[in-house]
């Protein structure tokens, strides 16, 4: 039987091990990995290492690290965890594993760069323990959504969802433009709001509900109608992403045009009865609102849903996808919708895509800008069809 | 024969219908005889013989714009059309 002492001569005997000079060599090409527990990596880490406990380390690593040719360089305080881990990852097979001879201590002796990670509560921990088992998300990304700012243009169907899960999710801070108030009219849809709501301005009635779910989230409320005046103001205030659940073609007009000299990304959704529509505008990258229609329908071709009425799930199915769009533009993970048109049909369960370009002739994104200020969008929307 | 989905804000033009199939082998020539049967959707989707600005057209998935225009050949693919919703009430 061998003593702990022989063991670990004997696995360091069999793994690769770099010193602290080498292994800040490969600083930025390896993907570092951080053996320690909780408390030990909370109080300093080598940069852009991935923290995984000794003991999750062989449930965890195929999720974080699928492709397993990667060059990996496990460490831990001194050198002696990360060699059994690094004898585990290869029995796993992973091809290019090192471990840190002098662990973290030695690589603080040698003066190399250390950061301290934002670590989340235990909280924090708790309420956001399944986005934490995502390989995608993971504490990182959750610490990301923690620092990001949305802002929801209304607060009606589509912006009734989309605010509560990218709430729920821990969007640390959301702004909502809405000038209404609560009627009996909108409950049947937006869920946001209730029915102790009615009659109050709908950003407050929003916030209140938002912060029950989640008060990790601080909500900035604009009780204003969205116009050529006080966009900047509010766009100036610095947004990652904006959602678009606007009920009128001016302002969607307004918010791209804002979105394209900002550089803001627009997670853009449409209703109409049972029929609805998702994109993703990403300005400099992909196409606009403009590119996909450069000119708005003649009014009597663009009903409201006051006019012409919505299924109330609509709203739900729609704004959930824009809030699934902009949690992955949030995050930098999969795939958007940029450059493909949603088109959902919630009457015959159908989901259809269409593909949308940028467009060289664009007036706002194009290689030839005709329009470079805010125009008058009321008249423009009005004017369509002259 | 080819489908063309009439988008919601246009179906009291053509009887409530979802969807409609024409004959030809272009996209204008499919067009122009639905709308031939339908004159409100043609009042609608036709000005002096040119497609209305507002009114995005799909062949088989794609901005027909990016292709030949309304002179692409159908070959059996299905033609959506399209305006912009405004809604998010």
């Amino acid at each position: 039987m061998a003593t702990y002492r022989e063991l670990l001569a004997q696995v360091k005997g069999e793994i690769d091990e770099l010193g602290a000079i080498e292994a800040r060599e490969r600083h930025g090409t390896a993907l570092f990995v951080d053996v320690r527990e909780r408390e030990e990596w909370e109080e300093g880490a080598v940069p852009g290492a991935v923290h995984v406990p000794r003991g999750q380390l062989e449930s965890r690593i195929e999720g974080l690290v699928p492709d397993r040719s990667t060059e990996i360089v496990l460490y831990c305080a001194g050198g002696s965890r990360s060699a059994f881990a690094a004898k585990a990852l290869g029995e796993l097979g992973y091809e290019h594993v090192s471990s840190l001879t002098g662990g973290f201590t030695d690589w603080k002796r040698n003066g190399f760069e250390v950061e301290t990670p934002q670590a989340l509560t235990p909280d924090q921990r708790r309420r956001y323990s399944r986005h934490l088992l995502i390989p995608e998300v993971g504490e990182a990304g959750q610490e990301r959504l923690l620092a990001s700012r949305a802002l929801l243009i209304g607060a009606g169907g589509l912006g009734s969802p989309a605010s509560l899960y990218l709430a729920a999710a821990g969007v640390g801070t959301l702004g909502i433009i809405d000038a209404d108030v609560v009627d009996d009219s909108n409950l049947q849809r937006q869920i946001v709001h209730s029915t102790d709501s009615l009659g109050e301005p709908k950003v407050l009635s929003a916030k209140r509900t938002i912060e029950a779910l989640n008060p990790d989230v601080e909500v900035k409320t604009y009780e204003e109608r969205l116009t050529s005046e006080n966009i900047e103001r509010i766009l100036g205030e610095g947004w990652d992403v904006i959602v678009d659940g606007a009920d009128n073609f001016p302002t969607r007009y307004l918010v791209n045009d804002a979105s394209v000299w900002h550089g803001i990304p627009v997670v853009h959704g449409s209703i109409y009865r049972f029929e609805g529509q998702v994109t993703v505008f990403n300005p400099g990258d992909g196409p606009c609102y403009r590119c996909l229609f450069p000119t708005p329908p003649p009014p009597e071709l663009a009903p409201s849903c006051a006019e012409g009425g919505v299924l109330g799930v609509l709203p739900g199915i729609v704004g959930s996808l824009q809030a699934n769009e902009a949690l992955k533009l949030l995050l930098g993970i999969g795939e958007s919708l940029q450059g493909r048109l949603l088109l959902l049909d919630a009457l015959g369960t159908t989901v259809d895509e269409v593909a949308v370009q940028r467009d060289a002739s664009c007036p706002v994104c194009g290689e030839h800008p005709t329009i470079t200020e805010y125009v008058d969008y009321v008249e423009f929307c009005q004017g369509a069809r002259t | 024969m080819t489908k063309v989905r009439i988008p919601p804000t246009l179906r009291s033009e053509v009887g409530g219908e979802r969807e409609l199939v024409g004959e030809g082998e272009t996209v204008r020539e499919v067009l122009e005889d639905v709308a031939g049967r339908y004159p409100a959707l043609e009042a609608q989707l036709f000005e002096g013989g040119t497609l209305a600005p507002f009114v995005n057209v799909y062949l088989g998935g794609e901005d027909v714009r990016t292709l030949d225009g309304l002179e692409t050949r159908v070959n059996g693919a299905s033609v959506i059309l399209l305006p912009a919703m405004a809604g998010g009430c």
